[in-house]
């Protein structure tokens, strides 16, 4: 163990932490600091978080029948519907950036706040507007195309509220340009002195790639939907046939943004674990280029897989064998990623805390997810599973068992910090585990739907899927349980009376343990110098969560 | 030239521009069509680029992010090319 310091900068004095400057409505909602703005996230996004959950219970409840006894056609294709946009737009694309990221990207460079603060409040404000224009939808009428928009469906068939949805997703995509604009511009300017590339955590690498894809696909996604609208409104002839348009150039567009969409998801994740694996190992990560680097590689070769939506939709079979030989090669930096983690535990002083949990259930259902994806990475395969609960079940790995799962472990990791209190910790493994059973009770029985021939999208179904579909729901509750518990233990830190945590309560590197537990409105007192390399355990004076 | 002229210059020329894709669009220019209403639209993105957007001001990383853009671009296009170029081909 060195007695020399990680990071050189003046002790911290009893500063005024940010979350006791300013008690009003106006020092919350007009607000520039990062840290407030991230916790304006987390409030808006549990709640759209809540507003897909309930659509998916309604899902889960009508398929635990054959005959679809609890919703009628169209109002299954809205549940659907309305469970896909808000869960995509209004809560995983936003979840670990805007909170997690908005938190803690300034403070681990050894900056005072994001490079254009105000940008990052007006970025709020749009997603707030794009979700209230959502839940008009829900309100009015819904929208029965799925998350996805196809043509013609879309733009000719559909009768819901398809118009104004296209405008909420159009709307919502700014705030996301402008979170991305912010992170690229204060990653390269607000980097504290000492804070070279080679010494940035690997939180903030993702951060950078994921917002390389915010600022270059999200665009495309806005032009498509318009393009959609402007179909549907006055006709135009893009994606419809009849007019000389052609409805897979729509699906073209769509993938090109919804694929890269898939890693703007996943990545922040990736980031997460690289965290919570190095603080529970108290080791540095094995291979930090290959892992920085890896990150970069699934956001370029994420931009080049879009096609393998495409297999049975009428596309060229070349064109789908370039697509599925590129999809197949951007399964190499995921993996690196997860060998990589699982090098670093190797012989390690593993602390088996809540995120630590979170982190392990994230790597196995990622894994999951992965190898699936590789099965529909592949013509034939797909061919088969396309349109079946076999994706559905891919996906939700994906999506929810590996973004939402980091974004728990993300949240317990830095509750202390985000908030100065201390959790449950018994209570969050229980919530940790049974997050993990719960989501492959839900979730596995799906991939056994999906290759018996399951299709998605469906609600009546023969009666020889009713036991796993039982099965599947049944683990939906569990889940539910799992998710819900949190809130609990996590509100309840936060009443008078609370354990205080302490600056650093993991004994974990990273400047934003170095500076006080909730942080001073600015982040530090005085300027932080880096002058040792990332994830350099051991510390040099580590404090165990015992100690607080 | 001031700042303010070379923008009314640069207008001027994005208007003349998309005269002339109207234009274009009513001649009988057969497979040459497409390509000469990407030519004007290039042309068009350029000025936009280069005089609204300022990149004839800028250096390294700005120009660097500019490229970027034409780079994705350039993969949305290509790849969809490899559908659209080889659809013909299964028959």
């Amino acid at each position: 163990m060195t007695d020399e310091p990680r990071f050189e900068h003046p002790p911290e004095e009893a500063a005024t932490s940010y979350l006791a400057d300013g008690y009003s409505l106006r020092s919350w909602f007009l607000t520039t600091d990062h840290k407030r703005i991230a916790l304006l996230y987390l409030v808006s996004i549990t709640f759209f978080f809540l507003v897909g959950a309930g659509a998916a219970a309604l899902i889960r409840l009508d398929l635990l029948t054959p005959q679809g006894d609890l919703l009628s056609n169209d109002g299954y294709n809205r549940a659907f519907s309305i469970h896909g946009i808000v869960m995509v737009w209004f809560f995983l694309i936003p979840a670990i950036p805007n909170v997690l990221g908005n938190f803690l990207v300034p403070i681990m460079i050894g900056a005072r706040d994001l490079a254009f603060p105000r940008l990052n409040l007006l970025s709020w404000y749009i997603y707030i507007l794009s979700g209230l224009l959502t839940l008009y939808v829900v309100v009015g009428g819904g929208v029965d195309t799925g998350w996805t928009f196809y043509t013609p469906l879309s733009s000719v068939y559909a009768n819901g509220a398809v118009v104004a949805t296209i405008v909420a997703v159009f709307i919502s995509g700014f705030s996301t340009i402008l979170t991305g604009l912010n992170f690229i511009v204060t990653i390269h300017k607000l980097r504290a002195p000492g804070m070279t590339w080679s010494r940035l955590p690997l939180f903030i690498w993702s951060h950078y790639a994921v917002s390389i894809i915010f600022v270059l696909a999200t665009p495309v996604l806005a032009i498509t939907l318009l393009l959609v609208a402007a179909e549907r409104l006055i006709g135009i002839g893009v994606f419809d046939p009849r007019l000389g348009g052609d409805p897979l150039l729509f699906q073209h567009l769509f993938w090109f943004y919804s694929h890269p969409a898939v890693y703007i998801m996943v990545l922040p994740a990736l980031g997460v674990v690289s965290e919570l694996i190095t603080a529970a190992a108290h080791k540095r990560i094995f291979g930090y280029w290959f892992v920085a680097f890896a990150s970069i590689a699934i956001a370029v070769i994420g931009f080049m897989v879009w096609g393998h939506h495409m297999f049975v939709s009428g596309q060229s079979v070349y064109a789908s064998a370039v697509f599925s030989f590129l999809s197949i090669a951007v399964a190499v930096p995921s993996a690196i990623k997860v060998y990589n983690w699982t090098v670093t535990l190797y012989k390690a002083d593993i602390a088996i805390d809540a995120p630590l949990l979170f982190a392990l259930g994230f790597i196995g259902l990622f894994v999951a997810g992965g190898l699936t994806g590789l099965m529909l990475a592949m013509l034939a395969i797909d061919v088969h599973v396309t349109d079946t609960y076999f994706v559905v079940a891919h996906f939700h790995y994906i999506m929810v068992g590996g973004s939402v799962t980091a974004f728990f472990g993300g949240l317990h990791f830095w509750w202390p910090k985000i908030t100065g209190r201390l959790y449950n910790e018994t209570l969050a493994r229980i919530a940790a585990i049974l997050i993990l059973i719960g989501f492959n009770i839900t979730f596995f029985p799906q991939f056994m739907l999906g290759y018996e021939g399951m299709p998605r999208r469906y609600h009546v179904y023969p009666p020889e899927f009713q036991v796993l579909h039982v099965i599947s729901s049944m683990g939906a509750a569990l889940l539910a349980i799992g998710y819900a518990m949190p809130a609990v233990y996590l509100i309840w830190s936060l009443l008078p009376g609370g354990r205080r945590a302490p600056a650093n309560p993991w004994g974990a590197s990273g400047l934003e343990w170095t500076t006080s537990s909730p942080p001073p409105q600015h982040n530090f007192i005085g300027q932080p110098v880096v002058v040792r390399q990332p994830y350099d355990y051991p510390l040099a004076h580590p404090v165990s969560r015992d100690d607080g | 030239m001031s700042g303010t002229v070379r923008l009314l210059l640069a207008w001027a020329a994005l208007m003349a521009l998309l005269a002339l894709t109207l234009g274009a669009a009513f001649l009988p220019l057969g497979p040459a069509k497409p390509w000469i209403a990407f030519a004007i639209a290039t042309a068009k993105a350029a000025l936009v680029l280069w005089f609204f957007m300022e990149m004839r001001s800028e250096r390294g990383l700005a120009r660097l992010a500019m490229l970027a853009g034409f780079v994705w671009l350039a993969i949305l296009f290509a790849l969809t090319a490899t559908d659209y170029l080889t659809r013909a081909w299964m028959t």
